[in-house]
């Protein structure tokens, strides 16, 4: 558990960076620190392994005082992972991940070894461990920069926009195997953000900090998407945060079963199976494939004549797939997007289990606001 | 040394065979003079580099007065070194001190500018992950400064190697004591060799200098190969 106690930031001409903090990121969570440039996020994260010495204020970590302990011997026991990752360029990628076990005094065999289980558990490949930073694309340096936070097994790791500096795809592809490494590892985690997604999709805490260093709330990501606790929230967590909260609701919204045709059968049996103009293709392993109308060409002009056979190019791809027992954001999100209206659900190995209208998911949503147990409130 | 042997005027070889032991005592005594003020000259430079670093306020002043060092003629710093030094005349500690001034008037800014070149973010992380400041510097900033230090020294090298030569004035045996033997030479009428000799082994020794320092830096840099092949 890291606790901020009133600690505040001022520097000599004046500007108060963090103002009077007083903040509790619980053990085995991630806690994430959001707010526009200037908020004072990055300076609260370096105040924590003294990378800033607070002006007044105490920070403890599991109620032991950071300053009890020299700087050096603090940080060695603290994971850090910047953007742009901060590799080493002059060290290969497995001497970046054992640099916190050697520094420690680990021997340089044992140091390696355990570098290279790092690198498997982030996803890089043990082939690259003798490969140098600039050998690899970005979203490989944050890994490494991840696995190297991780080398010393740190009860606690501070992240400054880790994942800011990648595009969207492998920013997405970062912050899911963050998730799934988190599950497996718990650690206590402060994490700065300037994207209020990234918070809300990461956190199990969000605290929102406003120009000036001053907290302006702490809240779940539902709570705060629910009810932000000033203009200032509400205007920073943006439009949009009614639809986002869908995303924090489990849905069991019905299923109905969806009629499908194989690609590579007639389109006839898809006129046989059809319950209006659009019919799901599927694949032998019952893996969506995309949606066929009968009557017109994706491209335009006449629909395919009976005696053809259904091609991928016949196909109308629009439409995501919502995981069954997903939220009811994705559901909703799958019955919007789908050209046939309806949304189609699949199971954790992507296999189709059914559709659901985006109709179905608002009477579900009414009922479970009704609920006074339900998590949306008006 | 003298023009008795009736060669032609620019019988390079035959004079080379002649003075074979001399010439090759002057190139050796020019080496050392050249290389051992570098070497110093750097272990001189580093702190006081590293310090116009570390305090930005420091980085103009000492940059501007150690860049001055270089404005000195060289025969007056030859010449004033014996007073200085308490040295006799002849002593080659007079040319190594003062070569190592005009080294250390190159490097101190090549060694500073090489520490600012260090990537911030490596040098946030060393630190963030516990490194102490000596280590951090060993470890991290002096590995990553070499290429920039690597260029300084290059330069600071080959002028070496020219300025020696000078020290032939007051009389320490260097290459440059080929020029002046090849002056006297020809008063009488022309004679070259010496000085062709004495400039095509300066030039030689400057190239091979140079491509060891060049070297040196490859090997002590392999990520910056593997940066350009990519």
């Amino acid at each position: 558990m890291i606790r901020f106690d009133a600690v505040s930031k001022a520097y000599p001409d004046g500007t108060v960076a963090v103002d009077e903090l007083s903040l509790t990121a619980p053990s085995g969570q991630i806690t994430v620190l959001v707010g526009p440039s200037g908020c004072g996020k990055t300076t609260s994260l370096r105040m924590v392994n003294r990378m800033v010495e607070p002006t007044s204020g105490t920070i403890t970590i599991d109620d032991r005082d950071v300053t009890s302990v020299s700087a050096t011997d603090l940080r060695r026991g603290i994971g850090y992972v910047i953007q742009h990752a901060g590799l080493f360029p002059h060290r290969t990628v497995v001497d970046n991940v054992a640099t916190v076990p050697m520094l420690t005094g680990t021997g340089r065999r044992q140091a390696r070894h355990r570098a290279i289980e790092l690198m498997e558990l982030v996803g890089l490949p043990a082939s690259f461990a003798d490969r140098y930073p600039a050998q690899l694309s970005g979203g490989q340096q944050q890994r490494v920069g991840v696995a190297r936070a991780l080398a010393s097994d740190p009860p606690v790791m501070l992240m400054d926009e880790p994942f800011s500096a990648v595009d969207p795809v492998v920013r997405d592809q970062l912050q899911q195997e963050f998730l799934r490494l988190q599950g497996e590892l718990g650690k206590t985690i402060l994490f700065v953000t300037h994207d209020i997604d990234e918070a809300i999709r990461l956190g199990d805490r969000v605290a929102v900090l406003a120009v000036g260093g001053r907290l302006a709330q702490v809240a779940t990501p539902a709570d705060l998407l629910a009810t932000p606790a000033d203009p200032f929230v509400a205007g920073f967590v943006g439009r949009d945060r009614g639809y986002r909260a869908l995303g924090f609701i489990s849905a069991e919204v019905a299923v109905a079963t969806e009629p499908t045709v194989t690609l590579g059968s007639p389109v006839a049996r898809a006129h046989d199976v059809a319950v209006d103009d659009w019919v799901l293709v599927v694949d032998d392993g019952e893996l969506p494939q995309g949606w066929l109308h009968l009557r017109a060409h994706p491209d335009g002009g006449p629909g395919p004549a009976p005696g053809d056979t259904v091609t991928p190019g016949l196909l109308n791809l629009g439409g995501t797939l919502s995981p069954i027992g997903g939220t009811l954001r994705e559901a909703l999100d799958a019955a919007l997007s789908s050209p046939s209206g309806r949304g189609v659900v699949v199971d954790e190995s992507g296999r189709l289990v059914g559709s659901v209208r985006a109709g179905t998911v608002l009477e579900h949503l009414h009922a479970a606001t009704a609920d006074p147990s339900g998590q949306v409130r008006p | 040394m003298s023009p008795d042997n009736g060669s032609a005027p620019w019988d390079l070889f035959g004079y080379f065979a002649d003075h074979r032991a001399d010439v090759l005592d002057l190139l050796w005594a020019h080496t050392w003079l050249s290389v051992l003020p570098v070497v110093i000259g750097l272990l001189v430079a580093f702190p006081i580099g590293w310090l116009a670093r570390r305090y930005r306020w420091a980085y103009p002043p000492v940059v501007s007065v150690s860049g001055l060092l270089y404005t000195i003629p060289s025969l007056a710093l030859f010449v004033v070194m014996p007073t200085l030094l308490g040295t006799q005349i002849l002593d080659p500690v007079n040319v190594v001190v003062a070569l190592t001034i005009y080294t250390v008037a190159l490097l101190v800014r090549v060694v500073a500018d090489g520490l600012a070149a260090v990537p911030e973010d490596a040098v946030q992380a060393a630190t963030a992950m516990g490194f102490t400041r000596l280590q951090r510097l060993r470890t991290v900033e002096l590995p990553l400064a070499i290429p920039v230090i690597a260029a300084g020294l290059r330069v600071a090298m080959v002028a070496n190697v020219s300025l020696v030569a000078i020290a032939a004035t007051i009389g320490i045996p260097q290459l440059g004591q080929l020029f002046i033997t090849g002056f006297q030479l020809s008063v009488t009428g022309p004679y070259y060799p010496p000085i062709v000799l004495g400039i095509a082994l300066s030039v030689a020794l400057a190239l091979l200098l140079d491509r060891l320092i060049v070297l040196g830096a490859r090997l002590l840099t392999p990520w910056q190969r593997v940066s350009a092949a990519r």
